[in-house]
Formats: C-alpha cells, sequence, structure tokens
C-alpha cells in the first residue's frame, strides 16, 4: 500500500510540489542547512595548529605517536625489505641484508609444519606445502621486493590491531556501561568509509607509511573488538566460577582463565585482523605505503592490466597464505601440544626453528657470494601480462555489442526507472516512511533512530547524493542476490559446486577492486553500470555464503520429515529449505548491502556522482569537514539498512519458532 | 573548489624552522639531512622526480623519495614534512599552488620547461566519419556520430574526473555543443575507454592531457576550440557567445617546480640546481614512451638519461 502511495508520489513529485508551493519538500533549500562542515574543517585546523596540553601542543603528540610507531614498522621493513642500514638517505650504507627469500620461504615452510603439528593425518604436510607455494608464486612473479614491503606493514599492522582490540574488548566485557559507549563508536568505524578521515590522519600523522598502517589499524580493529567481547562473553560460566574457586583475583581471572578459554574465538578475531588489512593495501600505497598496492595503481594507470592483475592476485595469495596459516593455529588444541612436545628432546622438538635460524644464516651469508640467494634472478621471472591483455582485447573486439546490448537492456529496463523514482521521493517523506518501518520492525527506538540519521544527511545537504547512493546500493544488492542465492543453493547442494564456488569468493573478496574496475570501464564504459558491476562483484560473498550456511544448519529431522512425506527434490528445496534458511539469507543480505555500502567510495574512482564522489573528492581537496560529512552520511546509509535488515530478519526468526 | 582551510595554514615544523635558521649562517653549507622528493602515479612525475634526485645525488646531496598525492602534498611542503615536488600542472594544480604559496611556506622554483596541453581530443579514425574535424564546428554535425545509447542524439563526450576542473560543462553550455559530458573517475578509466575504442576503432571523444603516453601509443589530433584567453573565461561578453563565458578552448601553461621555502636556506645548492631543471615536451615524452610503452624500468630509463646527458645536468649543478 504504502509503496504504491510512493509510486504515484515519487511519479508526480515535481507537478505537485510546484502547485503547493513547495519546493523544498524535493529539493532542501541551502538556506536551511547546518553548516557543519566548515565547523569540522575549522575544528580540525584549531587541533592541528593551536590545541595544546600545556608543554606540548596536539600536534607534537600526535606526531610523536607516530615517531613511536615507526619504529617497528622500519624495523620490519629492514627485515623483509631493505636490510639494516645506517645513515640518511641514500647516504645509507646496508649493514646487514634482509632476509633472503629462500629462508623466507623455508620459515613460512616451517610456520606452516608447526601449525598443523599436531593433526596426525595424511594432510599434515599440505599446510605447509601450501603456504610455501604461494610465497614461491611471489618469486617466480616478479612481486618480491614489493610483497615483502607490504609483509612488513602487515606485520606490524596486525598485531596492533590485535591487540588494540582485544585490550579495547576486554574492557568492553568488564564495564558493560563502556561497550555501550564504544558500541556506535565500533559502527562507524566500520562503515565510515577510509578516505574520509584520510585526511586528518595525513595532518595529525604526516606523510608516509606510519599515516598508511594508522588507517589500516582503524580500519581493521573494529571486529576484532566485537569478536573479543562475544568470545568473553561465551566462556561457560563453570570455567569461570572455578577459576573463583581457585581464589583468583580479578585480574587472574581475566588473563588467566577467560582469555585462555576465549582464544579460540579470539582466533577467528585476528584472520578477520589480517584480511580486513589486506583489504588495505591499495589506499594505504595512495598515501605512501608503497608495496603491491602501489604496483596495482602504477600497473593500472599504464594500463597494463595483466601487470596490475598479477600484483593484485600476489595481494591474494599473501591473503590467503596468512589466512590459512591463521586459521590452522586456531584449529590447533594448546594442551595437546605441550603434551605431544614435552617427551621429545631439545634438537626434536625445536626442529624447525633450528633449520629456520640456519636457513637465514647460510641464505644471508650465501647471498654475498651467490646473489640468487640474496635476491630471486631476474631471469627466472616469470609473467603472464601479455596473456590478460590479449583476453581483455579479444573480449573487448568481439563481444563488445552484446555486452552493449545487455547494458542498454538493463539501465533501460531496470537502473534508470529505479533510480528516477528514487531521486523524485520528497525527503520529508521518505523520513516518514523510514519512521514508520522502523517502527513496525523494531519500536519506536528503531523508528527515532532511522529519523535522525536520515535528517542528518537532509540538514547537511547531502539529499540528491544520498538518494545516488541509495539506488546504486540497492540495484547492486538485488542484482548480487539474484546472483548469490541461487550460487549458494547450488553449492549447499553439491560439493564439487561448492569447492569451486568457495575459491571464486575467497579470490573476488581480496583482489583488490581496482583490478577488474580497470577492464569492467573498458567493457562498459564509464557509468553507473560499470560501477554496479564492480559493487555486485565485490558484495556477492556474504550472499553466498550465508546462504550455503543457511541451507546446511537446517535439522536433519526436518527435512527427513519432508522426505518421509514424498516431497520431490524440488518441493523439498522450497517448500522446507529456503523458508526455513530465510533469516540466514536476511543476513547475508544484509552483510550484501555493508559490503555495497563500503564499495562505493571505488566505484567513485569509475565516474558515480553519489556520496563516495563527495568523499573522493573531499580526499583530493584536503578538506577535513566535506569528507567526514559525507563519510558519515554514508555511515548512516549504512547504519539505518543494518538496523531495519536485522529486527526484520529477528521477526522472521520469532515466527518461526 | 575550495583549499581545506587546514592544508592553507598547516604549521610549520618547529625543528625544521631551528635547523634552517642554523643551516643559513653560512651560506653554502648545505645540509646533509635526506632532500625529500615526492613521488606522484604518473610515468612523467616519477620521471621528472627522479631525474633531479639523481641529479642532486651526483651533486652530493642526500635525497630520499615519499610518495605523496598530489594535492595532499601541499600539508606536508608547507609543515616541512616533505621539500620538493616535481611537477605542479598549470592546468591541475594552480589553485592548490597559489594558496600555498600565499602562506609563504612555499616557493615556485619556476617551470620545469615543460607545457601542460589539455584539450579534447578524438583519434584518426574518426576525420573520416566526421570529415569537419578538428575544426569545432564540425562537432555538432557529428554529435550522434559520437553518440552512445545513453546520450542520442546527442555526442558523448568523456571528460576528466570533475577534482580535475576544466569547465567542460560550461564550454559545451556556452559553446551549444549537442553533448553529454560524462565524467571518468580517474585518469586510469579515462584512458582504459580510450583503449578499449581504439581497439575496435568505435567512436570517441575524450580529454587527453600532454605529455603523455597516449598521445604516442594512439593516432590523433586535438579539438581546435576558439583560442584561450584569460577574458574568454572571466568575461561572458568576450568570444563566440555574447552570454556565456568558457566559450573557448582550454589554456596550456607551465609545469612548475614547488618547494617548502625551507630549502633555499637548508640545501641552497639543491635549490638552485632544482631551479635550473629544464626539460621540453619531446624529451619528456619520448622518456614516458620508454617506460610505458616499451615496458623499460623506470630508474634504467632515468640512469639512461643521466648518462646521456652528462653536459646538460653538469650545467644543473653549477
Amino acid at each position: 500500500m504504502l509503496f504504491f502511495a510512493s509510486l504515484i508520489l515519487a511519479a508526480n513529485a515535481k507537478g505537485w510540489s510546484k502547485i503547493l508551493g513547495m519546493k523544498w519538500v524535493m529539493k532542501y533549500p541551502a538556506g536551511w542547512r547546518l553548516p557543519l562542515k566548515s565547523h569540522i574543517t575549522n575544528g580540525m585546523e584549531w587541533l592541528v595548529e593551536e590545541a595544546s596540553f600545556g608543554l606540548f601542543t596536539f600536534k607534537e603528540f600526535t606526531r610523536g605517536i607516530a615517531y613511536l610507531l615507526e619504529l617497528p614498522l622500519d624495523f620490519a621493513t629492514a627485515i623483509f625489505s631493505t636490510g639494516f642500514r645506517s645513515g640518511l638517505g641514500n647516504e645509507a650504507v646496508q649493514v646487514l641484508p634482509p632476509i633472503s627469500w629462500i629462508a623466507v620461504i623455508i620459515i613460512v615452510f616451517a610456520i606452516g609444519h608447526f601449525a598443523r603439528a599436531m593433526k596426525l593425518t595424511p594432510a599434515k604436510m599440505s599446510l605447509a606445502i601450501f603456504a610455501m607455494l604461494c610465497f614461491l608464486y611471489l618469486a617466480v612473479f616478479g612481486q618480491w621486493e614489493s610483497s615483502m614491503i607490504t609483509l612488513s606493514s602487515i606485520v606490524i599492522a596486525v598485531p596492533m590491531g590485535v591487540i588494540g582490540g582485544v585490550l579495547i574488548g576486554t574492557c568492553g566485557y568488564r564495564w558493560p556501561k563502556f561497550e555501550k559507549a564504544i558500541s556506535p563508536l565500533l559502527d562507524l568505524m566500520q562503515t565510515m568509509p577510509i578516505f574520509a578521515y584520510l585526511v586528518p590522519i595525513l595532518f595529525l600523522f604526516g606523510f608516509g607509511p606510519v599515516a598508511a598502517m594508522i588507517a589500516t589499524v582503524i580500519y581493521a580493529m573494529p571486529p576484532m573488538v566485537r569478536i573479543t567481547i562475544m568470545a568473553l562473553k561465551n566462556v561457560p560460566s563453570e570455567i569461570v566460577d572455578f577459576g573463583y574457586m581457585a581464589g583468583c583475583t580479578r585480574r587472574q581471572l581475566m588473563w588467566k582463565v577467560l582469555v585462555p578459554s576465549a582464544a579460540p574465538g579470539l582466533m577467528v578475531g585476528v584472520n578477520q585482523v589480517i584480511m580486513l588489512s589486506l583489504n588495505m593495501v591499495i589506499i594505504a600505497s595512495m598515501i605512501g605505503a608503497g608495496g603491491l598496492g602501489y604496483d596495482v595503481l602504477t600497473s593500472l594507470r599504464r594500463l597494463d592490466i595483466g601487470g596490475g592483475l598479477e600484483a593484485g592476485v600476489a595481494i591474494v595469495v599473501l591473503a590467503i597464505a596468512l589466512d590459512r596459516l591463521s586459521q590452522a593455529f586456531a584449529e590447533q588444541n594448546d594442551m595437546a601440544l605441550v603434551h605431544h612436545h614435552a617427551q621429545k628432546p631439545f634438537l626434536k622438538r625445536h626442529q624447525w626453528s633450528l633449520i629456520s635460524g640456519a636457513a637465514i644464516l647460510f641464505f644471508g651469508i650465501g647471498g654475498y657470494v651467490v646473489d640468487a640467494f640474496q635476491i630471486y634472478p631476474e631471469s627466472w621471472e616469470v609473467t603472464t601480462a601479455s596473456f590478460w591483455e590479449a583476453s581483455v582485447k579479444y573480449l573487448n573486439v568481439n563481444f563488445y555489442d552484446q555486452f552493449e546490448a545487455l547494458k542498454t537492456a538493463l539501465l533501460t529496463t531496470f537502473m534508470i526507472p529505479v533510480k528516477r523514482f528514487l531521486l523524485g521521493l520528497p525527503w520529508p517523506w521518505v523520513c516518514v516512511m523510514l519512521a514508520l518501518i522502523g517502527w513496525q520492525l523494531g519500536g519506536w527506538r528503531l523508528s527515532l533512530l532511522c529519523v535522525v540519521l536520515s535528517l542528518f544527511i537532509v540538514v547537511t545537504g547531502q539529499w540528491q547524493k544520498a538518494m545516488i547512493t541509495v539506488y546504486l546500493c540497492s540495484i547492486s544488492v538485488v542484482i548480487a542476490g539474484l546472483i548469490g542465492v541461487p550460487l549458494g543453493i547450488l553449492a549447499a547442494e553439491k560439493p564439487t559446486a561448492n569447492r569451486i564456488i568457495q575459491g571464486a569468493i575467497d579470490t573476488l573478496q581480496t583482489l583488490p577492486s581496482f583490478v577488474y574496475l580497470i577492464p569492467v570501464v573498458m567493457l562498459f564504459r564509464v557509468g553507473d553500470f560499470a560501477a554496479m558491476i564492480a559493487v555486485v562483484l565485490y558484495a556477492l560473498a556474504p550472499a553466498v555464503r550465508y546462504t550455503i550456511h543457511g541451507l546446511r544448519q537446517i535439522d536433519p529431522s526436518l527435512i527427513e520429515a519432508g522426505i518421509v512425506s514424498g516431497c520431490t527434490k524440488r518441493q523439498l528445496l522450497w517448500k522446507v529449505k529456503l523458508p526455513i534458511a530465510v533469516p540466514e539469507i536476511l543476513l547475508g543480505m544484509n552483510q550484501t548491502v555493508m559490503l555495497a555500502i563500503s564499495m562505493l567510495v571505488i566505484t567513485a574512482l569509475v565516474g558515480t556522482r553519489d556520496l563516495g564522489q563527495e568523499v573522493y573528492i573531499a580526499l583530493t581537496k584536503a578538506d577535513t569537514g566535506r569528507g567526514l560529512i559525507a563519510g558519515l552520511s554514508i555511515a548512516f546509509i549504512a547504519i539505518i539498512a543494518d538496523r531495519l535488515i536485522n529486527a526484520g530478519a529477528k521477526k522472521l526468526r520469532q515466527r518461526h519458532h | 573548489m575550495k583549499m581545506g582551510h587546514g592544508i592553507r595554514k598547516a604549521t610549520f615544523g618547529l625543528a625544521g624552522l631551528a635547523m634552517c635558521i642554523g643551516a643559513s649562517a653560512s651560506a653554502w653549507a648545505n645540509s646533509s639531512d635526506p632532500i625529500k622528493l615526492t613521488l606522484h602515479d604518473w610515468t612523467g612525475q616519477l620521471l621528472t622526480t627522479k631525474i633531479m634526485g639523481e641529479v642532486l645525488k651526483k651533486g652530493g646531496f642526500n635525497v630520499e623519495y615519499v610518495q605523496a598525492d598530489y594535492i595532499a602534498q601541499f600539508a606536508g611542503l608547507q609543515s616541512g614534512d616533505l621539500h620538493v615536488a616535481m611537477e605542479i600542472w598549470e592546468t591541475t594544480g594552480r589553485e592548490a599552488m597559489d594558496k600555498a604559496v600565499g602562506t609563504g611556506k612555499v616557493e615556485n622554483l619556476g617551470s620545469t620547461g615543460m607545457q601542460a596541453i589539455e584539450e579534447w581530443w578524438y583519434p584518426s579514425y574518426m576525420e573520416e566519419r566526421c570529415p569537419g574535424l578538428p575544426n569545432w564546428e564540425a562537432l555538432n554535425d557529428c554529435a550522434e556520430e559520437f553518440g552512445t545509447a545513453e546520450t542520442l542524439p546527442n555526442g558523448r563526450y568523456l571528460g576528466a574526473p570533475v577534482t580535475w576542473g576544466g569547465f567542460d560543462d560550461e564550454r559545451v553550455e556556452a559553446l551549444e555543443l549537442d553533448y553529454e559530458v560524462v565524467h571518468a573517475g580517474t585518469d586510469a578509466a579515462l584512458f582504459a575507454e580510450l583503449e578499449s575504442a581504439y581497439q575496435r576503432e568505435a567512436p570517441i571523444l575524450l580529454w587527453v592531457y600532454s605529455p603523455h603516453w597516449a598521445t604516442f601509443k594512439f593516432q590523433g589530433d586535438w579539438i581546435q576550440f576558439p583560442e584561450y584567453s584569460a577574458e574568454c573565461y572571466n568575461d561572458p561578453s568576450v568570444g563566440v557567445n555574447p552570454d556565456l563565458a568558457y566559450d573557448c578552448g582550454k589554456p596550456t601553461g607551465p609545469i612548475w617546480k614547488v618547494a617548502w621555502s625551507g630549502v633555499k636556506d637548508k640545501w641552497p645548492g639543491a635549490h638552485s640546481a632544482i631551479e635550473s631543471f629544464d626539460m621540453n615536451n619531446d624529451e619528456m615524452s619520448a622518456l614516458i614512451v620508454k617506460a610505458d610503452l616499451n615496458g623499460e624500468d623506470i630508474d634504467d630509463v632515468v640512469q639512461g638519461w643521466i648518462t646521456e646527458n652528462k653536459d646538460v645536468w653538469k650545467e644543473w649543478l653549477k
């Protein structure tokens, strides 16, 4: 009902708003805007220039932090890529070389072996070999140097994110009020586009790898905090009681009992931090991190599609190797490990550490004699760049017309009407609608939240751009759902399909979107359609994953009941499985929405005119206020969507039980 | 198009100030601290910067390269975190540069000798289909030729990222061109479309700039608009259209070298060497082609130039 009212309203909005003399309902008047933008920019200026703690200024304080953080980063860079040097700039002399590539590969093998040491299956060695092959790829495809720069920042950023996350998380666990206070902050950190806060970070922490690392940590830490709180809450109360009975102090209880028992849960968080940090590699390289992200950017600027893809795949490979290793540690059972090793003699117990140490020494010294020990020889490098270039060219020359036809059809029948509809809605109407839906699904609190957040977007004068954002996202989410849910069903029903689909999804999620953005532009031209494809590719994963999960977790007795009552396979799927899995699928769609929104800033790079573009413009103009306001608007859209969908899923679930 | 206030007034690094006072005591005592040159993400700039850097190294200076964003770097240049930016284009960076120079903390070290050209551009195979080119008046006759499903009956012109300015929307209106301006989000997207169209010999009309590899890889020509003048941009009555401004082509202009104003006192020798840096478009384009189209490593290209042009750069260091 309400939907149809909106439809009629939108179709004639221009007309009736003119008749009634109420143009303001369509376009929020500039005079009513709150000058928040300039307040923030001025506030930032004050922080950078004048704010002072008495003895030192705020800027000196942040620069001091940057200096402290630079120390471990420099150390890691020295180990992996530059070697230890004395002196500055080009006067520097190398004192010690970086670890040889062969030694790194051996160490990775050793870690892989160690992580799986407990599993006495035939597949015991598979992880070690897999991780080793991943790193070998980096060497063979000529990505070694850049990868080591990236790796050294990851090696520092990840522990920072993890330790910070665990500390904040334990505080949140101990003081529920603190948890309540940080919860909205975490929402913002997760939904605000990174571009929006890059400028203030640059002002406060200076240029270079440290600023990039801080941005990475801000982006990657929130899941760790959340998972820490959750993992601590999930520790069985018996264990806590036991801790008390054993006479633990509060501190002992926390660090000796709670945190260790929550460890497997915490490892999931570590894994998230690793993946998110690697997601940031491209953006970090824009503000001076160098490494693989920089290679991707420069290759694509030369339209070297193959080169960009190889560097991009190197990021994927690094991500997957680190992910599998950390997962293996998560699955490990500490107690068993202690037992397993305790009876063995020293040499046997530490054989892999010893081998690694020996490898570092041997190849380090050997590097002075044989160059190939230190640096992977250039003549051994392989590249497939020209193949990719040729494939894109082939597609472009032979199939462009078909692509064009598909694009035109989708644009005229689906995308443009939706865009017109959304842009035709008067803003007060949308606010009222959101309030109503919020009230229906989650009561007055949710309703209030929706209204306040959407009004923020209105009064800061972002309405038009916000609606384009909503349009791009909703279109992409619908299409991602139409592709993702069937793929998920297929994967849940057929194990072989599952393996292929999972691999494809993993790759799509860690492959920097830049890598496929440029070929997409070549095939579909700049515009909404290219942006939509990029968003769909990135946001597909959760739709598939949650569908698989939803279908797999169905109580087998229910399925049996279906079979017994004579369902065909098709009936079983449509009448039994899918209805039960709906809440899970909805949650998956919720994640899809979140990812789609987080992709918007990237799509600004192919010329969309939404809030993402606003953030991007603010970044290139170094305008703190403009960027933060647009960033907050994006975050608020995400939060509204998240709360509404979650409330909806909850309602559905209640109906089932 | 307003710059953030923060960037304009970013504070002056106190330590840097103290050092440069110390250094200026003896005029030619060049500091042995590294001079930080900024690198951006296009090949021409990398070449210019690395050539300058290598020459400075030959002159005994300590040089460090820092990756920084083209516009955001001005904050660093003002505070003395960064020292030298080798390519600020008149066409895209003027505004930010003027603001920074206005603070007195950043200094314009003159032109690099290269001229930035930015204009509408088309591939030569379009001359057959649209015989009046490169004259701008022919554009309206072939608007449909340049059109796509989304823009018909208008033609489609692919403009630069909105952040680059350029006044193309205004130009289309003032010259009454039957074209729709579509903005690419980045320069990579811009040239991706060109490459795609060129492979298929399909119609395309877009913003191209030079020095850039594209004008070497692809055959084509600039549209000839009525010549640019400052009055044409500022005064509606001047030009073809008596009621609107921007009824002419885009300005061309020098590519500037910019430095933190402390450089002069801290490394006087480097300061004069950077001031003397001079190269023309053809020379630079040849180097860009080597790097981008022939796939040579940028550092090799730079070393090649250094060995071949000893006389040139020795002159700069005097």
